[in-house]
């Protein structure tokens, strides 16, 4: 085991990052022109690093899978991006952000990177309102703010449920503008396939057209690699349905270090699972959070005749009710961190009190406020002194209807339950990984010119995300620190001219891209790609999820070795290299979400603690809650490859000056 | 299962941009009403790659919440099927009969050439964007966001516009394969906003002259691009193109 170094400049935490920017090394214009950047990734990361560094003058190009750059899965996320521009003089500020986020994190991520993050959040506002974004606003015409979970302050900026969507086609739109001026070359429908490094340098990458099925060489000076998280390991999950980690899994293979795969997010308010038949989950974002209230009956026959159908979950009375969030965390209620809200409902659900069919769900109420805070409020405005109880919930459904209309009928659609008449149902599932390849203050890997940004990387949500954080990282990463660290590497290049893709390291590396597949046609067994996805999903979801323990990640890690060894004996992928081939893309990443599987319960089973979305059942204090090791693992852990099957462990000590680090409390 | 149907699909099978292509059938049985209608597909191409005879139905989806943008079903008839304001991977199967019969087809426009089945390529779309779908601001130079206050109508209404997802269910939809209501929604959303101010003019020119250039027809205000939009942007916005098109072309220097 060995340490490994950060690269954080020395100096006050306050004035680190600005005294960086200033001493960084410069890259002149004439130079640039010179430098050609790749970008693989087209999601807010990928876009706004993509347009930042074409402005800058760099020849860049980038590759995305998707039909189009805008159909990232960026553009799904809903509920909102924090920002520290504390407008509703609610006591917001750099710090607070910075604390919440290392808190939320329960203390494993690091300080540095985390208050770049914090001091940067104003700065993307500014960016995407000044590109366009509709954000809401109020009456007077300034932005609006609502409140996301582990926080005390309104810090949230949002475009109704689709903000995701709204900052995406902002990035997108300037990267169509550099692309229509010829800054950057765009390859839609395209995946990388391997990275390719040559004299210890990362240095240009294989992908292929999805269309057409040839193998392309690309040479970058640098390559940036902005390609999500892989939660889709799970099979189920709120990922878009081809969000995977080759692309992160190839670099890891060739030398870059893989950090903390054990750090996954479960979730809290998903719509629960309705049958076997079921391909992705939908989330329901955690802006309801802000107004939906979360239960369980108090009694267990009650529970089991709703399960009947017995029961209309209306009709039970208010004191029969179990809000459970709010009991167990008063200070924070509905509104804890996600890892804590999710284990409460899997707690509750697993103590016999779910209310669907299958006992895995809770319900997410919005009665009380819909009528009572909203309601009310209309009323006043309208001068009616003694509304009726009819008024009030007429009055609360148009605002709800402003505030949320898109996810209540995306939740109508998909469950065929009016959510403005009934509770919705709701239950967790996965949504986020923390984890991903281990970067340094600049970004970059442990492969020199190789960069991950945004999802892909691991370095700034520690063991939990919180809420409206993945848009900020995303757009931070990609608008406002990597246009400044990738001179410190750049800047020793320019007189490096373009390789050319003849170079033995390109004809090498599409020779191990053509074999793998041609190995995968010829395996030629009976069980389509799915088959395997869904066994390797229950597999991780069961013994690596919301819960863990020695035995089962144990019996999981022999369980994936065995199915790695049956997929590449008995998986039949159809149709042709040379072709559109939507099975053989999958199979390819289903091929290395195996691998990655092992590598996340070997990482879990090797953390002797619970932190955040990591909670190991033999680490846990009286009341549940998640009990950490800081003197053992107060640490990164960042896995080499050596061979399939088989890492080295290394280190990054995670040092705490500005924060007292404590037992994470929301009560 | 009780309530669970069986499904007669007739679907579009053709092998890439060159080929000549057929509506082929198949029966789905015992579909679930909880599934979507991707989720059928999913079942029925999980069987085609059990019996080895057909390749498994290429088709675009990714997030599977009517939000990417990528899927793109026409169903019988109509683009994204027979629901309004739904997308074909929000569509579920409980929105059909037993036995019905189902004609699903890739979008048709001659500027959305077929690649594979349902697969069609949209980059028209992209380049309509990359020719003035944007407000011209290099990342850094950003005011304070507050420092420009919006009324809060303007801005309701230009993320009504911005609400698109660019699946071009709107083209498939008219007759004439026009792109009006997905430009329109561009441009309006921008044409809003006091930042879109400056490029006013010259955006809507070269977005309406990408348009043509792409070979998509001109609009007939037939509305049909409305009824199936699955975000239901409205036609007013092709209203505001018109103005935005005249203004610039009579009253701009630019014109």
């Amino acid at each position: 085991m060995s340490k490994i170094d950060s690269k954080i400049p020395a100096g006050d935490l306050e004035t680190k990052w600005t005294k960086y920017k200033s001493s960084v090394p410069l890259v002149n214009p004439s130079n640039k022109r010179n430098l050609e950047i790749v970008v693989v990734g087209s999601g807010l990361a990928g876009s706004s690093a993509a347009t930042s560094l074409a402005e800058l003058g760099y020849k860049v190009k980038v590759f995305c899978f998707q039909d189009s750059p805008r159909r990232a899965h960026s553009i799904a996320a809903q509920g909102g991006i924090n920002a520290a521009k504390n407008y509703q003089n609610d006591g917001d500020s750099v710090y607070r952000l910075f604390y919440d986020t290392i808190k939320g994190g329960d203390y494993r991520a690091r300080e540095a990177n985390v208050h770049r993050l914090a001091e940067v959040s104003s700065n993307i506002i500014d960016q995407a309102v000044a590109s366009g974004v509709p954000f809401a606003r109020e009456y007077g015409g300034l932005l609006s703010n609502r409140s996301f979970g582990g926080t005390q302050v309104q810090r949230t900026f949002y475009a109704a449920g689709q903000t995701g969507q709204q900052l995406l086609l902002g990035a997108y739109s300037g990267l169509q503008r550099q692309i229509g001026l010829g800054n950057v070359q765009m390859f839609a429908r395209h995946e990388m396939l391997e990275v390719v490094n040559i004299d210890g340098k990362c240095r240009g990458i294989i992908a292929r057209d999805l269309v057409s099925g040839k193998l392309e060489r690309h040479f970058g000076h640098a390559v940036l690699l902005c390609t999500g998280g892989y939660g889709n390991v799970f099979y189920l999950s709120t990922n878009a349905m081809a969000c995977n980690v080759t692309a992160a899994w190839k670099a890891h293979k060739k030398g870059a270090y893989f950090a903390n795969p054990c750090y996954t997010q479960i979730h809290p308010t998903c719509i629960p699972v309705s049958g076997d038949h079921q391909s992705k989950l939908t989330l329901m974002s955690e802006s309801l959070r802000n107004d939906g209230r979360i239960w369980v009956p108090k009694r267990k026959e009650d529970a089991e005749a709703i399960r009947n159908g017995k029961l209309n979950p209306n009709d039970l009375k208010e004191e029969d009710r179990d809000y459970y969030l709010e009991r167990r965390y008063p200070a924070f209620g509905n509104l804890v961190p996600r890892d804590v809200a999710s284990r409460a409902a899997k707690e509750r659900c697993d103590a016999g009190f779910g209310v669907n069919k299958t006992g895995e769900a809770v319900y997410l109420d919005f009665a009380f406020n819909m009528k009572y805070k909203y309601g009310k409020q209309v009323a006043t405005l309208k001068h009616i002194s003694n509304p009726t109880e009819a008024q009030l919930t007429e009055f609360g459904h148009e605002v709800i209807k402003e505030k949320y209309g898109n996810l209540f009928d995306m939740y109508k659609q998909i469950t065929g339950v009016n959510p403005y008449e009934n509770p919705m149902m709701i239950y967790p599932a996965v949504h986020y990984t923390m984890g991903g390849l281990w970067v340094d203050y600049n970004l970059m890997t442990t492969v020199p010119g190789l960069y991950a940004l945004g999802e892909a990387n691991f370095s700034d949500h520690g063991a939990n995300r919180l809420g409206a954080s993945a848009l900020m990282q995303g757009l931070a990463d990609g608008y406002f620190v990597i246009p400044y660290t990738i001179g410190a590497y750049l800047a020793n290049e320019i007189s490096v001219k373009s390789i050319s893709t003849d170079h033995e390291a390109f004809v090498e590396a599409e020779k191990n891209v053509q074999s793998t597949i041609e190995k995968l046609f010829a395996v030629k067994g009976t069980k389509p790609v799915d088959f395997f996805h869904k066994r390797l999903g229950k597999i991780i979801w069961d013994n690596c999820g919301m819960a863990r323990n020695v035995d089962g990640l144990t019996k999981a890690i022999s369980e994936i070795k065995a199915l790695r060894e049956e997929f590449w004996n008995d998986v039949r992928v159809t149709g042709e290299a040379n072709d559109f081939n939507p099975e053989l893309e999958k199979a390819g990443r289903v091929a290395d979400f195996i691998e990655l599987g092992e590598l996340m319960c070997k990482d879990a089973l090797e953390r002797n603690e619970s932190c955040g979305g990591h909670f190991r059942e033999d680490h846990q204090t009286e009341e549940g809650e998640a009990l950490r090791d800081d003197e053992n693992f107060k640490n990164v852990s960042a896995w080499e490859f050596k061979e399939t099957g088989n890492w080295d462990l290394h280190q990054e000590e995670l040092v705490y000056e500005n924060i007292k680090i404590a037992q994470r409390s929301y009560k | 299962m009780s309530g669970n149907m069986n499904i007669n699909l007739k679907v579009w099978r053709q092998k890439n941009g060159k080929s000549q292509g057929k509506l082929v059938d198949y029966k789905v049985e015992n579909v679930s009403p909880d599934m979507s209608f991707l989720e059928m597909f999913d079942v029925l191409n999980d069987r085609l790659i059990n019996e080895g005879k057909d390749e498994p139905i290429a088709f675009d989806h990714d997030c599977r919440e009517g939000i990417c943008g990528s899927c793109s079903m026409y169903i019988n008839g109509r683009p994204h099927g027979p629901n309004q304001g739904v997308t074909t991977c929000q569509l579920h199967m409980r929105s059909f009969k037993d036995n019905d019969t189902i004609v699903v087809e890739p979008w048709r426009s001659a500027a959305f050439p077929v690649i594979k089945d349902l697969a069609t390529n949209r980059s028209a779309f992209d380049r309509i964007i990359a020719s003035g779908g944007f407000i011209s601001i290099n990342t850094g130079n950003a005011q304070d966001a507050n420092n420009l206050p919006i009324p809060k109508g303007d801005a309701d209404d230009s993320f009504a516009a911005a609400a698109c997802i660019g699946c071009g269910a709107c083209v498939a939809a008219c007759k004439n394969s026009s792109a009006m209501l997905f430009v329109s929604a561009k441009v309006s959303q921008l044409a809003l906003l006091p930042q879109g101010a400056p490029e006013r003019a010259t955006r809507v020119l070269n977005m309406v002259a990408q348009m043509d250039a792409e070979g998509f027809g001109s609009c007939t205000n037939t509305g049909a691009c409305e009824a199936e939009c699955p975000k239901q942007i409205s036609l007013t916005n092709i209203a505001r193109l018109n103005r935005e098109y005249y203004k610039a072309t009579l009253f701009s220097s630019e014109g």
